[in-house]
């Protein structure tokens, strides 16, 4: 079975095929997100060491795990934007880079909602915390960047450059802070139970998988009104039903 | 030899020009016309390979320029809007400094004789900060006569520069072509090299 | 009449000297910028006394820390100005026609920056590491960390620098994108010196500092001139 992938890599098939498949990538991350809370808030069981407060975990790492594997991706796609000049790879980067900030920020806060009731504090210079500040420093100076360029090519050229830079430097970062980490003897933010109980981990899986779905489903939405605004002048565009009405 | 077939440039969402083919033989020289914003700044920028076009190829002897890179370069002398001169320096450094990037090693001699060619005798090496801005301009120019490129792409070389200096790049221009080099060029004054057949593409 | 009878080419080293040399021609003929980015770094060190207070052993224990982010914030100042000169005048634009590669021409003027703007922060340092009563030693690895670590800030700053090339309000977005990536440096850096001062060795920080630096002058000369062909279109 041969499926002509360029075909949609072309803004005209994609806008289409996005429309279709956005409502069931956010219906499946919605029923997902009710069941994984469900699972995570009402039939796990409480840490014995953490007690309640361990909960936050399954907001806390399902978006700590996207906002990564959202910088990965959207480097990937700036690559291949540079590389084949594909003007689709370089829309879906743009549109990638918000919703990992925003897991960024949604992974820092929830760290700091547990960091209190765990060290008393709101914010401890854990490596992984800090990391993940620093990757949301990444993500901002990538939109910075494509937001304060005109040209729309150059802004994609530019900020798919910035991209693949700092997805090399990130383990660099990552490994740098781990390390004046362990040499200040800082907190390490880790999970008591070696032996996870077997709710939590069907509670975190079922969250991570919403949260991805989540991701997609926006993503989708937001490449397809990039779309719309960067082909606003082609015939296509302008013959679309939801244009002319 | 200068091939471009199919050339497209777009600014923004505005279309300049599309479906562009010409071929720049050696000792030939082209005018390229047009109103202002037709695109004769984009074209001749894209042939120094600043601008990717949106379509087309442009080849270099056979190759494609996009591949050929450092060895086509080596082969332009472009000159642009900008004098790419620097004000703290003086006249002679400047040219000493622009014939050095475009590869050719020029003594003090031979850039001392380039630049009273060009009519600045006695101002060698006074910074170009307080030379005129038609001065200016013929240190820009003087690089016409330190370079061994083949190609040359001229961009309104005439502006601000006097009658004078207007001959005397008609006479480097015929020098080049005789010289079995190629000259692409813009301008809006009237400008004819004595005994060739000038070409001229309109971008409309 | 033909001059330029005889030509010699020129070779990429010759390249990457006349680039170095011209601008610190042109650094030496204007000066200030020079001297505005030194008395910045020692006024933001002066400054952390008479925010945190004298006492000497906070003092000792900051000092390293104090000085790099010092270091870091005024290599900033004077990235701006790394390629928007000759960005302005076409300078750039001649560049780019070069007859060797660009990434050459790019090592060039990122060595020029930082003997112009990372050197004078390195000699300036032990007069600093004195007014927080750093120890000889601790200094030493100071020197040592700012050598080897300067450059890096240099040549990532680069890369921001020309994906910033004539945009409003470069400046502090430069800082944004090229403040992150330098973390790496600081760390190691400043690590260096804690390690010496407990009694432990520095080599491994500084080690990993040589590496970054190595790992920098492969790649950021090629990306810093993709870059600058990105920004020229």
């Amino acid at each position: 079975m041969a499926i002509n992938w360029f075909k949609y890599s072309a803004p005209t098939t994609f806008y289409g095929l996005a429309g279709k498949l956005i409502p069931w990538f956010a219906i499946s991350s919605a029923i997902l997100f009710v069941v994984g809370l469900y699972i995570g808030f009402a039939v796990a069981p409480a840490d014995y060491q953490q007690g309640e407060f361990y909960r936050i975990i399954f907001i806390h790492v399902p978006s700590s795990i996207l906002s990564m594997f959202l910088y990965l991706v959207m480097a990937g796609y700036a690559a291949l934007g540079l590389i084949f000049n594909t003007r689709l790879s370089a829309m879906m980067a743009t549109a990638i880079a918000p919703t990992g900030a925003l897991f960024a920020f949604i992974s820092l806060w929830t760290g700091a909602l547990w960091g209190k009731p765990m060290w008393g504090a709101w914010w401890v210079w854990d490596a992984r915390l800090t990391s993940e500040l620093i990757l949301l420093f990444l993500y901002l100076g990538f939109i910075a960047l494509h937001a304060s360029i005109d040209d729309p090519r150059r802004a994609d050229r530019a900020s798919a450059l910035l991209a693949i830079v700092g997805s090399v430097n990130v383990p660099i970062i990552y490994f740098s802070v781990k390390w004046w980490n362990t040499l200040h003897q800082g907190s390490t933010i880790k999970f008591s139970g070696t032996s996870m109980h077997v709710a939590m981990q069907q509670a975190m899986f079922i969250t991570l998988a919403a949260c991805w779905l989540y991701a997609i489903a926006v993503v989708l939405a937001r490449v397809r009104s990039i779309i719309l605004e960067r082909e606003r002048n082609t015939t296509w565009i302008t013959e679309l039903p939801e244009v002319r009405s | 030899m200068l091939e471009v077939s199919n050339l497209a440039c777009s600014r923004g969402d505005h279309r300049l020009f599309s479906g562009l083919n010409f071929a720049l033989h050696p000792g030939q020289i082209m005018q390229v016309q047009g109103a202002n914003g037709s695109g004769k700044t984009s074209l001749l920028r894209m042939l120094c390979g600043f601008m990717m076009p949106d379509e087309g190829t442009i080849n270099w002897c056979g190759g494609n320029t996009r591949d050929l890179e450092e060895d086509y370069y080596a082969e332009v002398l472009y000159l642009g809007h900008l004098n790419a001169i620097k004000d703290e320096l003086s006249a002679l450094e400047n040219l000493l400094i622009s014939a050095g990037l475009s590869g050719v090693e020029l003594d003090e001699k031979e850039a001392l004789v380039a630049l009273r060619r060009m009519g600045l005798r006695g101002r060698e090496r006074l910074p170009t900060k307080v030379l005129s801005q038609g001065q200016r301009r013929r240190v820009a120019l003087a690089r016409l006569l330190v370079s061994d490129a083949r190609l040359w792409i001229l961009d309104e070389p005439l502006t601000a520069l006097d009658v004078g200096a207007v001959a005397l790049i008609q006479e480097l221009m015929a020098e080049h072509l005789a010289r079995q080099g190629m000259v692409i060029f813009t301008t809006h004054q009237p400008l004819q090299v004595d005994g060739v057949e000038m070409r001229s593409l309109s971008l409309s | 009449m033909m001059v330029a009878t005889g030509m010699k080419k020129s070779s990429m080293l010759d390249l990457l000297v006349l680039v170095i040399r011209r601008d610190l021609v042109l650094a030496m003929r204007r000066r200030a910028d020079v001297l505005t980015t030194l008395i910045f770094f020692v006024m933001v060190v002066s400054l952390f006394p008479l925010g945190v207070g004298p006492e000497m052993n906070m003092l000792r224990k900051m000092a390293a820390g104090v000085l790099w982010v010092a270091a870091l914030l005024s290599s900033m100042l004077s990235l701006g100005r790394l390629f928007s000169a000759d960005y302005l005048d076409g300078t750039l634009e001649q560049m780019m026609l070069a007859p060797q590669s660009l990434s050459m021409l790019v090592l060039g003027k990122m060595a020029a920056h930082w003997m112009v703007s990372g050197l004078p922060l390195v000699l300036m340092a032990p007069v600093l590491g004195l007014q927080f009563d750093m120890p000889v030693q601790a200094l030493g690895v100071l020197i040592i960390g700012l050598l080897l670590g300067t450059p890096v800030l240099s040549m990532v700053g680069a890369i921001g620098a020309a994906l910033t090339l004539g945009l409003r309000g470069g400046g502090v977005l430069l800082s944004l994108l090229v403040l992150p990536l330098c973390i790496p440096v600081l760390i190691f850096g400043t690590g260096a010196v804690e390690a010496v001062s407990t009694g432990l060795s520095a080599v491994s920080h500084l080690s990993l500092l040589g590496a970054l630096l190595v790992f920098a002058l492969v790649f950021t000369p090629w990306v810093t001139a993709q870059a600058l062909r990105i920004s020229m279109e």
